[in-house]
């Protein structure tokens, strides 16, 4: 996406949205759906667009863990760590999968296929240890099922 | 004439394979020339049969499971169209003990109905209460809801009625109605299979909350983590307006009433019921100091009835058969059913909805059948991750909001996750701290800064530093977070620790008891 078709989504979304009661949130989910991640550059935008400081609209966007301020690889894997998961192996899990992608939680593989996100319950809990990529869930997720959906999105690239 | 198979849509469901099983469901039969109309329910809620398949014969269903998709051929072969004998045969899921032994009034339809079908509601009791609601003065449906014990479900256990009753007497041209839909507790699903499962009855709740107060828009504040809840919400809402359900004239009424739903962002703190208004109004979500009580200056400053989404969609039922027909299950104060969440290691995990009163034990054997694992059960972890770690000791405790207090422990929201006799309580411990770390909203130094610094004496008790005297600083730690925290994640932070080291000293390399 070029520059000016960046800023133009953004105007867009900020347009659209703006006159909602408490249209912040909004604002920040449409451009994240739309880009991927809420680019620094379009802080000025909104908080324009919203009457707010840019101090105020950065302040938001860093204290939701979902929002992202870079960009994120073609698949994001929300690995979840809390308890229930962590009761059927999410520790074993979670090992594997940094050495599988070779990176770290936040941190996103070199050729830009997947970043790597920790998330904190996804209501799989029934089908534990979990995982979301997009809007996809996956339950039961074993070492060798973590290989087998990697393998799966790897070839699609 | 087309048979009616029904495959889970929820969203465990399809995380184990319920949209490879139907995709290979409707190709085998286009293969075979039958003609099959394919409804995607929710859950009933028994994962360890899911993906659950259901065949309508001669108006009964007939059960399957769990059905992978590589089965499906063989299910064809032996004729399951017409109820054929095969192993993975079931018979009805309403005499599967699991399922037979529960009192479901809430979940009543999640499973039964197409989820975002509003006829399927009309068709299964729904919009009943709306009715009733619509004929009732505001008081008596306050009144309906108080009689019935109802207590808050997102963990407070606050009575409902008596919220909404402040919330009535409040006087202001504009209120709100706010379902918290957050749903941040592991160990917790309740939430979302009943806004995949059954939509509508959300709706009709937050409509009836509506008409109690006087309040004439709605949001429910869904969790981002849940997308395919927020397609069903989104769905169902749109045909809610289409049929006038909601909207400036509900079924002729001249009463008003908007419903949107708004998506958080990652964030466990914005549950808190101020904190989440803040994030609805655009703001970071810091919690706010109370008073004043969100029920006379809550969202924008309006008066605002916050509820849990199992709350809400409880009272349906409720002003559907009478306060008194809902308060007739339970035992003390904990009045009606609990939805209870059994996850983790367990053998049989799912929801069960039953009346308060059962035991602990109950719950993790005759419904769970044990750990998966097939090791002892050490612990489990009520209510989520500021819930205490319950030993074996206190499985007797019967599910009731003050038993539970009695042993200081919490049954909150609902949700039980069992640990096996391989899980170390001093890990679960340090990871609660962690966990308070990360999503403290940073208003309070004790929750802020003290759970940095648990993390750090979590680390020398395990390493074995200093561990006596690491372990009297944690129970300081734990006493200021308990004392001087301003909302319940510092607040509660405790539970899970302490427990954690007062009934497994020998994980924190102490001496036991
Ligand atoms: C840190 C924290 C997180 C919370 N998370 C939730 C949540 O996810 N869902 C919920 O319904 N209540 C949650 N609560 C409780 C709410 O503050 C509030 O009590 C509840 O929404 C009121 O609804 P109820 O009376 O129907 O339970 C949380 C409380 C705290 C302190
Ligand atoms: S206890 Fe923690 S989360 Fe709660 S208000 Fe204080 S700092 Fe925020
Ligand atoms: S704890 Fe992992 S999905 Fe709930």
């Amino acid at each position: 996406m070029t520059a000016s078709t960046t800023t133009e989504t953004v105007q867009t979304i900020i347009a659209e949205l703006k006159d909602k009661q408490g249209a912040l949130l909004p604002i920040l989910h449409g451009i994240q759906n739309a880009l991927g991640y809420i680019p620094p550059d379009s802080v000025p935008a909104i908080a324009q667009g919203l009457n707010l400081s840019r101090a105020e609209v950065h302040g938001v966007i860093s204290f939701y863990h979902y929002f992202r301020d870079t960009p994120a690889g073609k698949h994001t894997v929300h690995l979840c760590r809390a308890e229930s998961c962590q009761s059927m192996g999410s520790n074993a899990l979670e090992a594997h999968v940094k050495t599988k992608l070779g990176i770290d939680y936040h941190e996103t593989t070199a050729d830009g296929q997947f970043s790597l996100e920790p998330v904190y319950c996804l209501g799989n809990c029934a089908c534990s240890p979990a995982m979301q990529i997009g809007e996809e869930i996956y339950g039961r997720v074993s070492a060798d099922s973590f290989d087998d959906i990697m393998n799966d999105l790897g070839a699609d690239a | 004439m087309s048979t009616t198979i029904y495959i889970s849509g929820d969203s465990t469901a399809i995380s184990i394979g319920a949209n490879r099983t139907a995709a290979a469901v409707v190709k085998e039969a286009a293969q075979r020339g039958i003609a099959v109309n394919l409804v995607r329910n929710g859950s009933r809620g028994l994962f360890w049969l899911e993906p659950l398949v259901e065949v309508v014969v001669n108006n009964d269903r007939v059960a399957y499971g769990a059905v992978n998709h590589s089965d499906v051929a063989g299910l064809f072969d032996a004729d399951f169209i017409n109820g054929g004998h095969h192993s993975l045969a079931l018979g009805a899921v309403e005499e599967i003990p699991y399922f037979k032994k529960q009192q479901r009034l809430t979940f009543a339809r999640v499973g039964i109905t197409d989820p975002i079908s509003l006829d399927d509601y009309l068709a299964h009791d729904g919009y009943r209460g709306l009715k009733n609601a619509l004929a009732s003065s505001q008081a008596d449906i306050v009144k309906q809801v108080t009689d019935s014990g109802l207590r808050g479900r997102g963990g407070a256990a606050f009575p409902t009625g008596i919220k909404w009753n402040t919330v009535l007497n409040t006087p202001s041209e504009q209120k709100y109605i706010i379902c918290n839909a957050d749903e941040g507790d592991s160990g917790t699903f309740s939430d979302r299979m009943i806004m995949e499962g059954d939509p509508f009855v959300l709706i009709e709740g937050m409509t009836i909350a509506g008409l109690a107060v006087g309040a004439n828009q709605g949001f429910i504040y869904l969790r981002v983590e849940y997308p395919h809840a927020h397609k069903a919400l989104n769905a169902a809402i749109a045909k809610a307006y289409e049929a006038s359900y909601l909207g400036d004239n509900i079924q002729g009424s001249g009463k008003k009433f908007d419903l949107e739903v708004r998506l958080g962002a990652g964030a466990y703190v914005c549950g808190e019921e101020t904190s989440l208004m803040e994030s609805l109004e655009g703001k970071r979500g810091l919690v706010r100091f109370k008073p004043p009580l969100p029920a006379i200056s809550g969202l924008f400053g309006q008066p605002t009835v916050v509820n849990n989404v199992i709350s809400l969609a409880s009272v349906p039922v409720i002003l559907d058969k009478g306060g008194d027909y809902y308060r007739d299950f339970g035992m003390g104060r904990s009045r009606g059913t609990l939805p209870l969440q059994l996850a983790g290691n367990l053998k049989h995990t799912g929801l069960v909805e039953i009346a308060f009163g059962m035991t602990l034990r109950e719950l993790l054997y005759d419904f769970g059948c044990g750990s998966a694992t097939g090791r002892p059960i050490k612990a489990v972890q009520v209510g989520g991750p500021l819930g205490a770690f319950v030993p074996e000791s206190q499985f007797d405790t019967p599910l009731d909001y003050e038993a539970f207090a009695a042993n200081w422990t919490v049954l909150g929201h609902g949700g039980v996750v069992a640990f096996d006799d391989t899980m170390n309580m001093a890990e679960m411990a340090r990871y609660a701290m962690e966990f308070c770390a990360i999503e403290s909203c940073g208003k309070c130094t004790p929750c802020r800064i003290g759970s940095t610094r648990g993390i750090e004496v979590m680390d020398d008790i395990i390493n074995n530093v200093d561990r006596e005297k690491n372990v009297v600083l944690l129970r300081s730690l734990c006493d200021t977070l308990l004392n001087g925290s301003l909302c319940a994640l510092g607040g509660m932070t405790p539970y899970p620790v302490l427990s954690a080291l007062n009934h497994f000293p020998e994980d924190f390399g102490l001496d036991a008891v």
